[in-house]
């Protein structure tokens, strides 16, 4: 075990070495569908913090108990309480929000980031390095939907919560708001990442 | 060796027997039932007055259309909701419905009803407008649904409820997959026939079911929303 990442490295990792979406490119379903404005990519991020918290800490105190061949049973049992409970507290506190994610909230219970890093970690390692791992991972998921819906939002509407940004002679881009929209951004967005990345290897190599 | 044998395999039998192989799932089980119950009994009362909310606010545009609705309010006139409930007895059963009666200075202005049923996905809620008369769907608004994103949920938008907004209510609604063109005819989502049928049926369903109780003057007002919309 001694090869195992600690806390500090699996926060960090998660936050960009390792990010969620833009290097392991998981959980694409809610990164196309909620990142249409900011609003809700927050709350569909706080969503998945919680569960990802939650299911990491459970899973990881019942590590020794669990049985190889009933470990993701179990694991899908337990994001599935907590989304449960994530979507009805959003259903009581912040409805018309709950109303336009919709089934998204239900849908995190087969976010495949989750039931990654319950298997990766929380089922390996000690409570702490699970809760941290949960916190990293699901800050990156979170900055990775912000950044696209930060772009999506300001060029789709020229607002950005309820804000104007770009001046009113903006021709909103109704496409960026659309399904199309967070193909193209994400494709870009991801570009950018990887260019910048390989440029930084080339310049260490060189 | 052959009693250690014997113990072996008792074990080993009992370890093999799939329940017991199973006993965290299950009490994962029952423990993470108890704690949604526990979530459904604090927040159910909240979400639902949320929904009660959200209807109230929704009846007048629902019985008067948009336009004659901020008319109204221009003039500084605000409708009446009255909230009742009616038992409807079929098959033996009783089925309650939650209808608002909407008036403005006693005049009767329409009924909005909310009924549910089962869609694609999960159970779709609904409200649906009726004319004072009862012959006419004045319009229809989506509470709750979880349908198919892109294709199902489709039913909330304002395109396609439009299609329901002064619709008579004989012939009973159909969804035709076509291009809607006799009275009656809806045209379903494409690729979302069965939300499109579950929603008309339960406007046809509930309108065969609140004609006769409606038409009659109101026997009880009750308030409240505890029952099964």
């Amino acid at each position: 075990m001694a090869d195992q990442p600690t806390a500090a490295e699996r926060f960090i990792q998660g936050i960009l070495p390792e990010n969620p979406v833009y290097r392991q490119l998981l959980g694409m379903c809610p990164i196309l569908a909620v990142t249409n404005s900011l609003m809700s990519a927050l709350t569909m991020a706080g969503a998945v913090i919680f569960v990802l918290v939650c299911a990491n800490v459970m899973t990881s105190l019942i590590r020794n108990l669990l049985k190889p061949h009933l470990r993701i049973v179990i694991f899908t049992l337990t994001i599935a309480t907590f989304v449960t409970v994530a979507d009805r507290f959003l259903a009581a506190y912040m409805y018309q929000m709950s109303k336009t994610l919709g089934p998204y909230i239900p849908l995190i219970i087969v976010n495949c980031i989750i039931i990654c890093r319950c298997e990766v970690v929380a089922s390996r390692q000690s409570v702490g390095v699970a809760a941290a791992d949960a916190v990293g991972q699901g800050v990156g998921f979170g900055l990775a939907l912000a950044s696209l819906a930060v772009v999506r939002e300001i060029l789709g509407s020229g607002m950005l919560l309820g804000f104007r940004v770009l001046p009113e002679v903006w021709p909103d881009w109704a496409i960026m708001v659309l399904p199309p929209g967070a193909f193209l951004t994400f494709g870009l967005l991801l570009g950018c990442v990887n260019w910048f990345t390989a440029r930084k290897n080339a310049k260490q190599n060189g | 060796m052959t009693m250690e044998a014997t113990i072996n395999t008792k074990k080993g039998g009992l370890q093999e027997n799939y329940l017991v192989q199973a006993w965290l799932v299950l009490f994962l089980a029952v423990a993470f039932g108890a704690i949604l119950a526990g979530v459904q009994m604090y927040l159910g009362p909240v979400i639902e007055q949320n929904k009660l909310n959200e209807t109230l606010e929704r009846v007048p545009a629902l019985v008067l259309g948009e336009e004659k609705l901020q008319e109204m309010t221009a003039a500084g006139q605000h409708l009446e909701v009255i909230p009742r409930t009616i038992a409807v007895k079929k098959a033996g059963r009783e089925k309650f419905y939650n209808v608002y009666e909407a008036r403005l200075q006693g005049t009767p202005k329409g009924w909005v009803v909310k009924t549910k049923g089962a869609g694609y996905a999960d159970t779709i809620e609904l409200l649906f407008g009726l004319s004072p008369d009862l012959n006419t769907i004045t319009g229809i608004f989506v509470l709750d649904q979880k349908e198919t994103p892109g294709l199902g949920n489709k039913i909330v938008t304002d395109e396609w409820r439009g299609q329901f907004v002064n619709v008579p209510v004989d012939p009973p609604l159909s969804v035709v997959k076509t291009g809607a063109s006799r009275p009656g005819e809806i045209d379903a989502v494409s690729g979302a026939t069965i939300s499109s049928v579950s929603v008309t049926d339960m406007i046809n369903t509930s309108i065969g079911d609140l004609r006769q109780p409606l038409a009659e003057p109101p026997v009880q007002t009750e308030k409240g929303e505890d029952t099964n919309g």
